[in-house]
């Protein structure tokens, strides 16, 4: 069948919808991926943000016909993992989790820093989070969270 | 601290993180057993035009448009006054006002009708200079003492200037609302909001149902700030009616965009304050603070109310006059932004007291030490301050934090160079919950607790869970003092059609007021609590005793029961080639009382602290002279990255309220309302001080110091 083949959370799907479709809108409607939010779609607030072969990418700015053949990872996904539990639990003991929007963009957000750098300073925390907006924590909490899931998941990233 | 302080995991913190909460976009086409249509707004193009009539393109089937002629009860949005419109009347007041809503299947379909729907307008003159406007919505006056013999008497009078811009909540989900008719005739309304009972209210009117014939429900909430509490009143409304007239669920939420456009903000504001000092003190204030309202009333009287009462700031000025308008313009509606008026006033108030200072050629921070109120002062409105104001131990604690009597002698000196520095100082107070007697008065707040047979109780009350944490923090004050474990006690989401009338998600009043409701709610179960039995437990809200009756009609008594307390610190440099701020540290000591979950209420100290960095700073935004607003995207509109600010040092000064749970009083608003000052002042300080560059304008960007220094260059 013709269509863009790409693997989403580990399965190979065809999506058949247009190319020129926003990745947002395929994984939203199309594969029920609810965890990528849309909250602006303009690549500004990095709410849609999911891993593109392991690369941080604003969804909404992606265009369906540019994922062929790749893997894209959502929170659906990365729910599954020991990396996630970790980070879940860091963002727990510090309540990093407001209004909770921003969240699952965040997360991927520092699975995308973790993988690539697993000891991070401050600094380098926040410039990964940089792409991400939060209204509500003021980011220490969610800077704090990331530095403290480096740790406790020492050898996992 | 207290036991009830220690952190605990959030209820939400899960299906939050997981991606599993479903906010109001995440539901499915067909999640209601029925396909839910799509709605989109019919805006106008014009600040100030006549309808005359409106074009509608072919429609296709299962396409209808929905206006003022479709609504079932009154065309008015049951706010404060009655002149917001559900869709707009014989005329339109701003750009962007729905006329009418198109809804159907599909959105994109839906939009193409929208864009060729042809409006006939008579263009009329609008007014979109606050300068000039003069039609008052309304117009408040109140004093003490004689100000006219203290002026005549004085050494010195001051007047000054001070303006303030928009502020956009931007909360990550944007706004959204949802309507659906029930089987039994009744029309169920959910979404994005702070205020079950207030879109209630709303819906009761617009559908001229009465009470029974709508329920609201909640759904989870991405940030509200304020910006959620009146606005979706009108677009519940507005979903409603277009649900009624298709008989379907329909569904409108706005892109981006069309949320920062055409949704409320913080007032922008001209406050103009006169100052009389004699023998080195304040002797008198008058000030005249106007607030830009828009095009309609919505919630102004009540965000004026607490900005004129903060005029004076936190000083002990025996003679005080003010006065307070909220001003007509053909732009986009203000309402509510957490704060609600204090952060226009405080800046002019802490501005004013730093530029007299200078002038009198004394210490800004020992000037303003020697005006702080203390407990048992008169406030602005011959009401009490009844507790502690801990004002001074809070300067020392951020001084130890920031250094900052130290850097601010060192950065008082002469600066050359294209990097300079300075640190602000911002002293200042949010009084808690509602403005004078509208807990006793208005809302009545009621709230219960019902005991299941197997022993799981469940928190009844209206007040939303908008990220604060009240889903937590509510269960923990129950649990705690039934002395059951946490798991359980819940706190659902709330529908209208199942808990009472606590009141709304406003005033920083929820934990303070409500969880105070539901700790003698539990107590008084604990007391009757009989295993296995269902049982049901509810309280009222009463005024504590000690209060000095609250009149508005003269602005004369307790305004508020108590108040929290913020001293910031902000320390800068500014790079004199480019304009280019560099916050160096932020520093904040906060009184909210108890923090009931300590974690919780340092999470809106510190978010709330980033906002007021963000109003101060960055976060500009203007309309142009046809009222048509600039900065409608995150790429016109900043607000604060991660990288924008190093780590921000906030402490908790604890001064318990025995009137709220455990000590704890109103928290929310309290960390955004000084930034501006401490953030204005530490740039003015980094560019010589007032004498060279007297600062009276927030946000203060890159670009207003490149105009403040190019004065210099003359």
């Amino acid at each position: 069948m013709d269509g863009i083949k790409f693997v989403l959370n580990s399965k190979e799907v065809c999506y058949t919808g247009s190319a020129a479709d926003r990745l947002l809108d395929v994984l939203r409607d199309t594969y029920d991926m609810k965890s990528v939010k849309c909250g602006c779609k303009e690549g500004e607030c990095g709410a849609c943000a999911v891993l593109l072969d392991g690369v941080l990418v604003n969804s909404c700015c992606v265009a369906a016909g540019a994922v062929e053949g790749s893997e894209i990872t959502t929170v659906e996904g990365f729910r599954e993992t020991e990396q996630f539990k970790v980070l879940s639990n860091a963002f727990a003991g510090l309540s990093a989790v407001q209004c909770g929007f921003c969240i699952p963009g965040m997360v991927m957000a520092a699975q995308a820093l973790l993988s690539a750098n697993p000891h991070p300073t401050d600094d380098e925390i926040r410039e990964g989070l940089s792409g991400n907006l939060c209204r509500c924590t003021g980011y220490n909490a969610i800077v704090n969270a990331v530095k403290n899931a480096a740790k406790e998941g020492e050898g996992l990233w | 601290m207290r036991e009830i302080c220690r952190s605990i995991k959030k209820k939400d913190h899960d299906p939050k993180i997981e991606g599993r909460s479903r906010y109001l976009a995440d539901y499915n086409l067909t999640d209601s057993g029925r396909e839910i249509l799509c709605g989109k707004l019919l805006r106008s193009q014009y600040a100030r035009a006549r309808v005359k009539g409106v074009e509608l393109p072919d429609m296709p089937d299962g396409y209808i448009y929905v206006d003022a002629s479709d609504i079932p009860g009154d065309n008015n949005v049951n706010i404060v006054l009655d002149d917001t419109p559900v869709f707009a009347r014989e005329t339109v007041e701003y750009i962007g006002e729905p006329i009418g809503m198109i809804v159907g299947p599909d959105e994109k379909e839906v939009s193409r009708l929208i864009s060729e729907t042809k409006v006939d307008y008579e263009a009329l003159e609008p007014m979109t200079d606050l300068r000039k406007a003069d039609k008052a919505f309304f117009n408040y006056e109140f004093g003490h003492g004689d100000v006219e013999k203290a002026f005549a008497e004085a050494d010195r009078v001051f007047e000054e200037e001070f303006t303030t811009g928009y502020q956009e909540q931007a909360y990550l989900e944007v706004q959204g609302m949802m309507a659906e008719p029930e089987d039994d005739g009744k029309m169920y309304v959910h979404g994005s909001l702070q205020c079950p009972y207030y879109v209630h209210g709303a819906l009761a009117r617009a559908m001229g149902t009465g009470p029974d014939g709508v329920h609201i429900y909640q759904d989870v909430t991405g940030g509200g700030f304020g910006g959620k509490e009146d606005y979706p009143s009108i677009l519940g409304c507005q979903v409603a009616v277009a649900a009624k007239k298709a008989n379907a669920p329909v569904r409108c939420y706005f892109d981006r965009r069309e949320d920062m456009e055409f949704t409320p903000k913080r007032h922008p504001s001209l406050c103009r304050y006169k100052m009389a000092v004699k023998d080195g003190r304040v002797t008198a204030v008058d000030c005249d603070v106007i607030f830009d309202a828009g095009a309609y009333s919505t919630l102004s009287a009540v965000v004026l109310q607490r900005g004129i009462i903060a005029a004076p700031g936190i000083y002990d000025i025996p003679n005080v006059h003010v006065t307070g308008r909220a001003l007509k313009t053909n732009t986009v509606p203000c309402g509510a932004y957490r704060g609600f008026g204090a952060p226009q006033t405080f800046f002019a108030v802490e501005m004013m007291m730093s530029h007299i200072a200078q002038a009198l050629g004394e210490d800004i921070l020992e000037f303003k030490a020697k005006h702080y109120v203390k407990q048992g002062d008169k406030t602005s409105t011959n009401g009490l301050y009844h507790f502690p104001v801990p004002i001074p131990a809070m300067v020392d604690e951020v001084d130890e934090l920031s250094d900052l009597r130290r850097k601010h002698k060192e950065y008082s000196k002469p600066q050359s160079g294209r990097y300079r520095r300075g640190i602000g100082l911002s002293t200042y107070f949010h009084g808690a919950g509602f403005t004078g007697s509208g807990e006793r008065d208005i809302i009545k707040a009621v709230a219960k607790l019902h005991k299941y047979p197997d022993g799981t109780v469940e928190v009844l009350a209206s007040n939303s869970d908008i990220g604060q944490g009240v889903r937590t923090t509510f269960p923990k004050i129950v649990a705690h003092e039934l002395n059951i474990p946490l798991e359980k006690v819940y706190y659902d989401h709330p529908d209208t059609a199942r808990v009472p009338d606590s009141g709304p998600t406003v005033a920083s009043r929820s934990l303070m007021t409500v969880g105070e409701l539901l700790r003698r709610a539990a107590i008084k179960l604990r007391n009757i609590w009989v295993e296995g039995e269902e049982q049901e437990v509810e309280e009222h809200y009463k005024e504590p005793d000690f209060m000095i009756p609250f009149y508005l009609d003269r602005f004369e008594g307790d305004a508020y029961p108590t108040y929290a307390w913020g001293v910031n610190a902000i320390e800068v440099e500014v790079d004199t080639y480019t304009g280019v701020t560099n916050i160096l540290g932020a520093y904040a000591s906060f009184d909210v009382g108890t923090p009931v979950d300590y974690n919780i209420v340092m999470g809106q100290m510190e978010g709330g602290f980033l906002q007021g960095i963000g109003y101060a700073s960055i976060e500009k935004m203007d309309y142009d002279k046809n009222g048509k607003i600039w900065n409608r995207s995150f790429t016109d509109y900043l607000i604060p990255t991660a990288v924008d600010v190093p780590e921000l040092k906030v402490t908790l000064h604890v001064e318990e309220y025995p009137d709220g749970p455990y000590g704890a009083k109103g928290a929310g608003e309290l960390p955004l309302v000084g930034a501006a000052p401490a953030f204005v002042a530490a740039v003015e300080q980094a560019l010589g001080g007032a004498e060279k560059h007297p600062l009276h304008s927030a946000p203060f960007n890159a670009e207003d110091v490149i105009s403040e220094l190019n004065k210099e260059v003359k």
